[in-house]
């Protein structure tokens, strides 16, 4: 069963978030971010150029234009290759673990993976963010040789970051597939 | 919990057979290992599976059937591969099947309630999870299966989690020694049924490596015997040496070379690490040291640069004879003591002078030195930074002087001004109880220490200048010889074969599963 719906994240952008129920006890959750806009890509390259332009009729170098336009080359590459995230996907299996996915622009995807043991739970956190104060949403780690201690804060959908409608629905989902599994590890 | 099962990729092409793997409880999870194809004799299937188990201690069983068919309508087979659940009994039991050419899995797994109730049958949600074999098989950091007591070797007690299936796959490489040009009574699907996989190049490495560490390891025992010996204990060898970076060096990359050629095998993965890090170290210290070698001596790079240091020696000499006359005038628009100045200028003006001559006396054999010197750099290149550091503070050894008599004066005054302010005040130092005391002292005592403490005060502004001059030179120098010694440490210390299997081969450095797909 899959479903799409739109929201907004902090600043005001718009998100899609894509919801997969594979069955009872498997959920995958992906944010869209939006592309890269012309516009912006634009102006940058034109700010770089007119300042390159402008050392050049001082300096009357023409290596100066040269090496702008690989300048501006590389930096889109390095911005598309490690800056510009375009979705990020949260999978969670009952029992087996969750995994969280975020993909460049450019296409390369990192991905981490953390075993159902060491969840402890997950939930919607409140943080200051510059002049702002936001929602988001975390799993709690815990230590298999300590289960009452916390031992870590994940946060997700970090670069995304949704609004607290979003996050709302994300985290009922959730709620179901832990409830789901603690139940039936209790049973077992 | 769901139960989940692990199937390996490199079998879902394989014919229809039985799943031989093992049955995790704690995490409701099968892990297969292999598929044993038609036809076997399930008596010689046992007993394959018992001396797997007895040489690997991993518990192994039949857990299932593959069924991996044509069309729809070949029912036979459905029917015989359940008849097979009843000749290997296994608790749940896994039915996993597929469609040539298909995507379409199915996957049933039914637990038998016990006897006595035939015919009903618990199922289960199944998760199938697919594992790369040869990566898991292949990533180094295992939870160690050796504990260091070397007790009873416990298949689960170690293992948590997801590394339980690390641990079950890694262990089992017994299995995966036959491949299908084997003739055996039983034949096996598995990562390395396609042949079994290895390189020549590490298998001729692997059969060199044993004489080869036997011949370095009976050298460098003769080294170190040599180096051992009564004749290195003399005074004053052994100050010289423990000032000499080079000595050092040497020291340690002979214990680099001892521990990488020793004789033993690394007990546990890091062990492995560490000396594979400190081998391939070693060799790119060896390659540049000899690009170093091969740059020094084409070109007549070597009689340049013998040309090139006396007069440098010089240019630094008198840029000092400089640095003293402004001294011995009014430096900075201070004012000066003058007989002191002239006294301490005159003393660091003749040492100069003395430094200048023993430098023109070495002059005709500086290009020899050079030269030999040079060859060192065969050694590695970490080798020949340590001799250059060392020049370095040879040549600079005037400076030190300086540094060392302008310190000393400075300690003096400093010690001398301490005491008499204390006397000046009335007070004195108690050595036993480490703490200032009060003193009547006699009138003369109080005069002739008033009068030093005036004389020490006035001449204090000379000391202190010259001293933190000095200073400031000796500073510069052991700065510069520290990069290179930061630059020698880098070189001894980075750790470049595990970064290049981070770069290559990430793989062999998981402990842990890292994605799912």
């Amino acid at each position: 069963m899959e479903d799409e719906r739109i929201f907004s994240d902090i600043c005001g952008g718009r998100l899609a978030l894509q919801r997969r129920y594979y069955s009872s006890f498997c959920r995958e959750f992906c944010v869209s971010c939006p592309r890269l806009s012309l516009r912006s890509l634009t102006s940058v390259t034109c700010t770089v150029w007119l300042v390159a332009y402008g050392l050049f009729t001082l300096c009357e170098n023409s290596t100066i234009l040269s090496a702008a336009i690989f300048i501006t080359v590389l930096g889109l590459l390095g911005y598309l290759h490690f800056v510009k995230i375009d979705q990020e996907t949260l999978l969670i299996i009952d029992s087996l673990g969750i995994q969280m996915t975020s993909s460049y622009a450019s296409g390369k995807e990192n991905t981490t993976f953390i075993e159902m043991d060491k969840v402890k739970d997950i939930v919607i956190n409140e943080a200051i963010y510059m002049q702002k104060v936001i929602y988001y949403l975390c799993i709690l780690l815990k230590d298999p040789r300590e289960p009452q201690k916390i031992s870590q804060v994940v946060p997700v959908f970090q670069s995304a970051k949704p609004r607290l409608d979003c996050l709302i629905e994300v985290y009922k989902s959730c709620q179901e597939v832990l409830a789901h599994q603690k139940a039936t590890t209790t049973r077992s | 919990m769901v139960l989940k099962a692990f199937f390996p990729t490199c079998c879902t092409s394989a014919d229809s057979g039985l799943l031989v793997g093992r049955w995790v409880p704690e995490q409701n999870s099968a892990v297969v290992l292999a598929v044993v194809h038609f036809p076997f004799i399930p008596i010689q299937v046992k007993e394959l599976l018992a001396q797997v188990q007895q040489a690997s201690q991993v518990g192994l069983a039949v857990v299932g059937t593959w069924c991996h068919r044509q069309q729809e309508s070949e029912e036979s087979l459905g029917h015989f591969l359940e008849g097979l659940g009843t000749i290997f009994s296994h608790n749940p039991w896994l039915q996993l099947c597929r469609e040539r050419g298909s995507k379409f899995w199915s996957c049933k797994a039914t637990h038998h309630q016990g006897p006595g109730i035939a015919g009903v049958s618990r199922e289960d949600h199944v998760i199938l999870i697919f594992y790369d074999q040869r990566k898991v098989l292949l990533s180094y950091l295992h939870p160690p299966t050796i504990l260091p007591d070397g007790q009873a070797r416990d298949a689960t007690a170690s293992s948590e989690g997801l590394a339980a299936i690390f641990d079950t796959v890694s262990r089992s490489e017994v299995l995966f020694c036959k491949d299908q040009f084997d003739e055996g009574p039983v034949r096996l699907s598995h990562w390395q049924s396609e042949g079994v996989e290895a390189s020549i190049f590490m298998e001729l490495a692997k059969q060199a490596s044993g004489p080869v560490c036997l011949l370095v390891t009976c050298l460098l025992s003769l080294v170190s015997a040599a180096s051992a010996c009564r004749l290195w204990k003399l005074w004053p060898l052994p100050f010289i040496a423990s000032k000499l970076s080079t000595c050092e060096q040497l020291h340690h990359r002979l214990e680099h070379l001892t521990l990488v050629f020793s004789t033993q095998k690394a007990q546990s993965p890091a062990q492995l690490m560490r000396k594979a890090n400190m081998l391939v170290s070693m060799l790119l210290d060896v390659a540049l040291g000899l690009t170093l070698l091969s740059w020094l001596h084409s070109n007549n790079r070597i009689g340049q640069l013998a040309d090139a240091l006396i007069p440098m020696a010089d240019h630094v000499a008198e840029e000092l004879q400089h640095l003293l006359q402004w001294l011995m005038g009014a430096p900075a628009g201070l004012k000066m003591n003058r007989a002191l100045d002239q006294v301490l200028g005159r003393f660091f003006l003749y040492h100069i002078h003395l430094w200048i001559s023993y430098i023109h006396l070495m002059s005709p054999f500086i290009e020899r030195i050079l030269w030999h010197v040079g060859l060192s750099a065969c050694l590695g290149l970490t080798v020949a930074l340590s001799i250059l550091s060392d020049i370095l503070a040879l040549l600079t050894f005037h400076i030190y002087c300086f540094y060392v008599y302008g310190a000393r004066l400075y300690c003096l005054k400093i010690c001398g001004l301490s005491s008499l302010w204390r006397l000046f005040r009335g007070k004195k130092w108690n050595v036993l109880r480490q703490r200032v005391d009060s003193c009547s002292y006699d009138l003369d005592q109080l005069f002739i220490g008033t009068l030093l403490f005036t004389i020490l005060v006035f001449l204090l502004p000379t000391t202190a200048l010259y001293y933190l001059v000095f200073t400031l030179l000796r500073l510069l120098v052991v700065t510069v010889q520290g990069l290179i010694h930061l630059l020698v440490d880098l070189i001894n210390s980075l750790p470049l074969y595990s970064l290049g299997l981070r770069l290559c081969r990430p793989y062999r450095l998981a402990d842990k599963p890292s994605a799912l797909q």
